[in-house]
C-alpha cells in the first residue's frame, strides 16, 4: 500500500508510452514527415536562385515547414488520440483500472508532446543535412537554428493542447475547426489590444482587451522581442535569451491552463 | 463484496439534454464472495449501464453503490477487481504481448515480474503462440481470450464480464465458460451480464433478472425457478403399435419422433404404471428424465409476458 504513491508516474509514463506508439504505428504521419522533409529539400532548388543567400533560403523555407507541418501534425494527433479511446470504448478498460482520469489526460498529453518532439528533431535534422549537403554552413549556423525550432516546438505544444480540450467533448472534424479557429485568432491577436483602445465604448474594450489576455497569443511564437523569429534565424541574428525564456513560460503557463481545462471537462464526463 | 443500494440512473436526451430517461431504477443488490453472479435481461434492460456505474464510468443520478466495502468511485479499489466490457477492442496496433504489460504498468506491476505474468496469462488464455501478432489480425473470440486475459492481470478478488459470450461461436464459449469456472475454484467473485440463458444455468450460484431497468427477480436460480420437478419424460423404442395405443391412454401426452415414443407422465403413478407396462411387453427403455422450468422458460413468461405492460413487481 506504500507503493501506491509511486505508481503514479509510472502509470502515466505507460499511458504516454503508449500514446507515442499509436503515433508511430500510424501511416499519416509518416506521410506529414516525409512532405515536411521534400519541402525542405526543395530549398536547395530554390536557393540556387538567390545567389550568395542558398543558407539563408534553406533556413527560412525547411524552420517554415517545420512550422506548418508541425501544426499539421499538432492538429491531426491532439483532436483524435482522446476522442478515439472514446469512441472506440478502450477508455472504459483503462478507467477500470487503478487509473485517476487526470493521469489519463496528462498521459496522452505527455505522449503527444513526445511526439512532437520527435517529429521536430526529425525535420530541424532535415534542415541541418540540407545545409551539410548545399555546402556553405558551418556550426555556428546549425546552432542558429535551434533558438526558432524550440520557440516553433512551444507553439506546437500550444497548438496540441487546444486540440486535446477540445477532443474531451467533441468529435476531431469540430475540433480540428476549433483548433484552427483558435488558432488563427491567435496569430491575429495584438489586433484586439489595438481596437480595445481605438474603441469608443469601454464595456466593449474591456471585452477586447480581456478577450486579448485570454485567447492563446499565437504571434508571440512567431513575432518575438519585435523580431520574426525563423527571420532572424536565417538572418544569423542571435535571439535574446530573456525573450526566449519569457516565451518559454507563457508557453509552459498556457499548456498547463489547457490541461487543466481538459481534465475538468473530461473528470466530470459519463461515458455513455 | 458487492452492495448496490437504490441505484437509479437518468440519462438526459433530446436536443437540449433537457428530457430525462430512466435506465436504471432503484436497483438494490447484494452479490456475496465466491459467488458466479449472473445479471440477466434482454437488451435495454439496463445490464451495462450497471456494469459502467460500478466501474466509475458513470455516475449514479442517485443511490449508491460499494465494491469490497469501498464506494464505487475509489481509484484505489479498482486494483482488487477485474472489468471485461462488452464487445471489447483494444488497441489493434498492438500485440497481446505489448497490451498486457501496458495494463500491467498501469497495476504497478514492474519487470521482470510482469514478463512472467504476461506469458504465463497468454499461456492461460491460449493466446501463446501468437503473442507477437498485432490483434488487427484477431478473430473475435481471440479478443475475447484477451480481454479476459487482462481483467484478470491483477489477481483480482472481483471480476466483472459484460457479456462475456455474445458474439462467440459455441468453442468460444466452452472457452470463456471454463475460465469463469475455474476462477470460480481460485475463490473468485465473478458478476456477470448475460443473454445466453444456458450459460448462466450452467454457471450462477445465484442471479438477478433486470427488465426495462427494474429488478425483477434475484436470488439462487432454484428459488428463481421453483425448482418443482414438473413431470417425467420417458423415452422407449422398440413399441408395439397395439402397446403405443394402450400407452397413450396411461400418460399425458404422448410423440413420436422416429422410432422412439416420448411420454410425459405428471404423476409418479402414472410413471410407474407406463414403466411396467412397457416392460412387460417388451419395450426398451431409453430413459427417464425429470421435467424442470428451465431459466429460459422463465425468461419468456416473465420478461415477454409484461413487455408491453406495467412492470411486474
Amino acid at each position: 500500500m506504500g507503493r501506491r504513491g509511486s505508481d503514479v508516474p509510472m502509470r502515466i509514463l505507460a499511458i504516454a508510452r503508449n500514446t507515442f506508439r499509436e503515433n508511430i504505428r500510424d501511416k499519416i504521419l509518416y506521410n506529414l514527415i516525409l512532405f515536411a522533409l521534400i519541402m525542405i529539400l526543395s530549398s536547395i532548388a530554390l536557393g540556387q536562385l538567390t545567389l550568395g543567400l542558398e543558407s539563408k533560403m534553406i533556413i527560412d523555407l525547411g524552420l517554415t515547414s517545420v512550422s506548418v507541418f508541425g501544426t499539421l501534425i499538432a492538429i491531426f494527433i491532439g483532436i483524435s488520440l482522446v476522442y478515439k479511446e472514446m469512441e472506440k470504448r478502450t477508455v472504459y478498460v483503462l478507467l477500470a483500472k487503478p487509473v485517476h482520469r487526470w493521469e489519463f489526460i496528462v498521459g496522452k498529453y505527455l505522449g503527444l508532446l513526445f511526439t512532437l518532439l520527435v517529429n521536430v528533431v526529425i525535420m530541424t535534422f532535415g534542415i541541418v543535412l540540407t545545409l551539410l549537403y548545399q555546402g556553405s554552413s558551418g556550426p555556428a549556423t546549425f546552432v542558429r537554428l535551434l533558438p526558432a525550432a524550440w520557440v516553433i516546438y512551444l507553439s506546437l505544444a500550444l497548438t496540441t493542447a487546444l486540440a486535446l480540450v477540445f477532443s474531451t467533448f467533441s468529435t476531431p472534424a469540430l475540433s480540428a475547426l476549433f483548433t484552427l479557429f483558435l488558432w488563427i485568432i491567435g496569430h491575429f491577436n495584438a489586433d484586439l489590444l489595438q481596437f480595445a483602445t481605438l474603441t469608443q465604448s469601454a464595456t466593449v474594450g474591456w471585452v477586447a482587451k480581456t478577450l486579448y489576455y485570454a485567447l492563446p497569443n499565437f504571434s508571440n511564437f512567431t513575432i518575438l522581442d519585435s523580431r520574426n523569429i525563423i527571420q532572424s534565424a536565417a538572418h544569423a541574428q542571435p535571439m535574446d535569451a530573456s525573450a526566449i525564456l519569457w516565451i518559454t513560460a507563457y508557453g509552459l503557463v498556457y499548456c498547463g491552463g489547457l490541461v487543466t481545462v481538459a481534465i475538468v471537462v473530461f473528470s466530470r464526463r459519463d461515458f455513455k | 463484496m458487492i452492495e448496490i443500494r437504490n441505484l437509479t440512473k437518468d440519462f438526459r436526451v433530446g436536443f437540449w439534454k433537457n428530457r430525462p430517461v430512466r435506465a436504471l431504477d432503484d436497483l438494490s443488490l447484494d452479490v456475496h464472495k465466491g459467488d458466479v453472479f449472473g445479471f440477466l435481461g434482454p437488451n435495454g434492460a439496463g445490464k451495462t449501464t450497471t456494469l459502467k456505474l460500478l466501474m466509475g464510468l458513470l455516475r449514479a443520478t442517485s443511490g449508491s453503490a460499494h465494491i469490497l466495502g469501498e464506494p464505487v468511485e475509489s481509484v484505489s479499489m479498482r486494483r482488487r477487481i477485474g472489468f471485461l466490457p462488452e464487445n471489447p477492442y483494444f488497441y489493434d496496433y498492438l500485440t497481446p504481448e505489448e497490451l498486457l504489460t501496458y495494463i500491467g504498468r498501469l497495476f504497478g506491476i514492474r519487470q521482470p515480474a510482469l514478463g512472467k505474468k504476461v506469458r504465463s496469462l497468454l499461456e492461460r488464455v491460449g493466446l501463446a503462440e501468437v503473442g507477437r501478432l498485432q490483434l488487427r489480425k484477431f478473430s473475435k473470440g481471440m479478443v475475447q481470450r484477451i480481454g479476459i486475459a487482462q481483467a484478470i492481470i491483477n489477481d483480482p478478488e472481483v471480476v466483472f464480464l459484460d457479456e462475456p459470450m455474445s458474439g462467440l461461436d459455441p468453442l468460444g464459449r466452452r472457452e470463456v465458460r471454463e475460465v469463469i469456472v475455474s476462477l470460480k475454484e481460485q475463490g473468485v467473485t465473478v458478476f456477470f451480464s448475460s443473454h445466453i440463458l444456458p450459460d448462466v444455468e450452467v454457471l450462477c450460484d445465484r442471479v438477478a433478472i433486470l427488465r426495462k431497468g427494474r429488478l425483477q427477480a434475484v436470488g439462487a436460480l432454484e428459488e428463481i425457478l421453483s425448482m418443482k420437478i414438473e413431470a417425467h419424460e420417458i423415452i422407449l423404442t422398440r413399441v408395439k403399435p397395439q402397446d403405443a395405443n394402450q400407452l397413450k391412454s396411461m400418460c399425458d401426452a404422448l410423440t413420436v419422433i422416429g422410432d422412439r415414443l416420448h411420454l410425459r407422465a405428471s404423476s409418479s403413478k402414472q410413471v410407474q404404471a407406463v414403466l411396467a407396462y412397457a416392460l412387460a411387453n417388451d419395450a426398451e427403455l431409453i430413459s427417464v428424465n425429470p421435467v424442470r422450468p428451465s431459466l429460459e422458460d422463465y425468461f419468456l413468461r416473465e420478461v415477454g409476458s409484461g413487455r408491453d405492460g406495467a412492470p411486474r413487481q
